[in-house]
């Protein structure tokens, strides 16, 4: 599904957030993408949703370079992805259902499917009761479950969360991979960059360990740190 | 079925981006009062000259048929030298109708014109009128050049046309003609960049809701859309506004003066308002389409 080809990306202070990185991702997978602060998971991240194009190297996505697309290409694409932000970018001047709901009328969703959709997908992050809250009023771990429903509702054929789990009370975390486990079983691809090492150990699925921007590791069914 | 898919996919669209417009307008509310408020002055003055100026061509074309130039020969030219300059004339293009009224003819009809009194010229020695040529135009506005150019026949001694009054109910609607135009002009531009200036505003105020629309996986044109209909709206809002009020003081003057003055008759409002009120609205849509225009194009590089 998504192949990077020697891919770098170095931002404008010259930094280096990732060096000559090749992998690929399959239709169906569970990922974890670990590694430091700073070594380039939401790069990599940001790279496959195309908030960046690489500087040098390829990212394919079914099969198509959209390094080269257009913004109509783009704006396709990113439909086909359902995002949970590490900085959230909720609206703060729009009530929880609204900010979820924006993701679907992008779509060009009707007001019905919409109104039936919302208070589903709200329930099944357990935020039915905040719907018409806005935004500032919610604690951080449940604006990060808002952050998820928004990524879970149009039912994307991959879903990129970025420490989605970084807010969460262990509980709460432990249902939300039980929510990204159902998706996934479903067929739907999941890509999530965690510093979450208990989760990571106990679920078994694939793990990509990046360092100062280049993959140090890429195991099936591996841990958080090779050490331990 | 895929058809269907595609004009349901439209109108939620459709439906999204007007809601998204009215939400913009009622945020800038008072700057919107503003721009709707130069949009009406600019389409009533302009309204106004419409009225006027449709009314003087109105009032022109009832006086056209009375409204002859008269075109006096010098005495004592031979008869051959009389039909020539009635030939030049006749060549002259824009033209209705010529002519030709021998002196013993004016006298005749000036006879009949007297009537009873008739007896006052039967002591005359001498005939002292001048033959003449009376002549129709086509188009009044023509008339002043045309008198002219006749003026300066050889063989022709005074030219006479429309005593004056024609002459000036046209150069009062040149000017009106003119000062409204630039008038509107002047407050139209003004309109469009002060629709500009809102909608840029309004892009402004939503850059961050932009930014992550564009990640949802909005369009350029799904974003885009919701603008161009606030500027469409408030051109609108500006022109019906100003076509009630245009509407509403021209039959409030029919009928003023209909009772003062009966015996001028204006254009009856039917058949001119429909006319202004299409071309204010079509203004009206136009200075907001275009406002909403620039500002999309320069502050909203998607
Ligand atoms: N927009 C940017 N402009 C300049 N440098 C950036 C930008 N974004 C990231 N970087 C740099 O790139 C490197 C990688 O950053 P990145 O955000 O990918 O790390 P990360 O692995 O997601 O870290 P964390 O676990 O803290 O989220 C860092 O050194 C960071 O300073
Ligand atoms: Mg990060």
């Amino acid at each position: 599904m998504i192949q990077f080809y020697n891919v770098s990306k170095i931002y404008k202070n010259k930094v280096p957030a990732l060096l000559d990185v090749t992998l690929r991702i399959k239709k169906g997978e569970f990922l974890f993408l670990v590694g430091p602060s700073g070594a380039g998971k939401s790069t990599l991240i940001k790279l496959i949703y195309r908030e960046e194009v690489p500087s040098r190297g390829q990212v394919m996505f079914n099969g198509k370079n959209i390094t080269r697309f257009s913004s109509g290409e783009v704006s396709r694409l990113r439909r086909k992805i359902g995002m949970v932000f590490q900085d959230f970018r909720l609206l703060p001047n729009k009530t929880v259902a609204e900010n979820i709901a924006f993701a679907l009328e992008v779509t060009g969703a009707s007001r019905e499917n919409i109104r039936q959709a919302v208070p589903l997908t709200l329930a099944k992050v357990g935020l039915a009761k905040k719907i018409d809250q806005y935004p500032a009023k919610l604690s951080g771990g449940e604006q990060q479950r808002v952050v998820i429903a928004r990524a879970i509702i149009n039912n994307p054929v991959l879903i990129i969360a970025d420490e989605p789990t970084g807010n969460l009370d262990p509980d709460t975390s432990g249902e939300i991979m039980k929510l990204f486990q159902n998706i996934n079983r479903s067929g739907t691809t999941i890509i999530m960059s965690t510093h979450a090492w208990d989760i990571v150990d106990r679920m078994k699925h694939r793990v990509i360990r990046l360092k100062n921007g280049k993959v140090e590791g890429d195991e099936d069914s591996g841990v958080y740190n090779l050490a331990t | 079925m895929k058809i269907a898919g595609c004009t349901t996919l439209l109108l939620n669209t459709m439906f999204y981006a007007c809601r998204e417009a009215a939400i913009s307008m009622v945020r800038n509310f008072w700057m919107n009062i503003v721009v709707v408020f130069v949009i009406i002055v600019s389409l009533v003055i302009l309204g106004g000259a419409i009225l006027v100026v449709l009314n003087a061509d109105y009032f022109a074309s009832s006086l056209e048929s009375d409204v002859e130039i008269s075109v006096f020969l010098k005495p004592d030219l031979d008869q051959n030298t009389v039909l020539e300059i009635g030939e030049r004339i006749k060549d002259t293009p824009g033209l209705l109708e010529v002519e030709y009224i021998s002196k013993e003819r004016a006298l005749e009809q000036m006879k009949a014109s007297f009537g009873e009194r008739a007896g006052i010229l039967k002591n005359l020695e001498q005939n002292p009128l001048p033959d003449a040529y009376r002549i129709k135009v086509k188009d009044v506005n023509q008339i002043a050049a045309l008198a002219q150019s006749f003026e300066k026949f050889p063989g022709v001694d005074k030219v006479r046309y429309g005593q004056g009054l024609l002459e000036q109910l046209l150069l009062v609607t040149y000017w009106v003609r003119l000062l409204s135009m630039a008038l509107v002009i002047a407050l139209g531009l003004a309109a469009v960049f002060l629709i500009a200036a809102t909608i840029r505003m309004s892009v402004l105020t939503r850059q961050n809701e932009i930014g992550i629309m564009k990640l949802m996986g909005a369009t350029n044109w799904y974003i885009r859309v919701p603008f161009f209909i606030e500027g469409v709206m408030l051109g609108l809002i500006g022109a019906i506004t100003a076509v009630a009020v245009v509407s509403w003081g021209y039959m409030e003057l029919l009928q003023r003066l209909e009772v003062a003055v009966p015996f001028i008759n204006l254009v009856p409002e039917t058949a001119v308002l429909t006319s202004v009120l299409v071309v204010l609205l079509g203004l009206g849509v136009l200075i907001g389409a275009t406002g909403s225009l620039i500002s999309i194009h320069r502050f909203l590089r998607v």
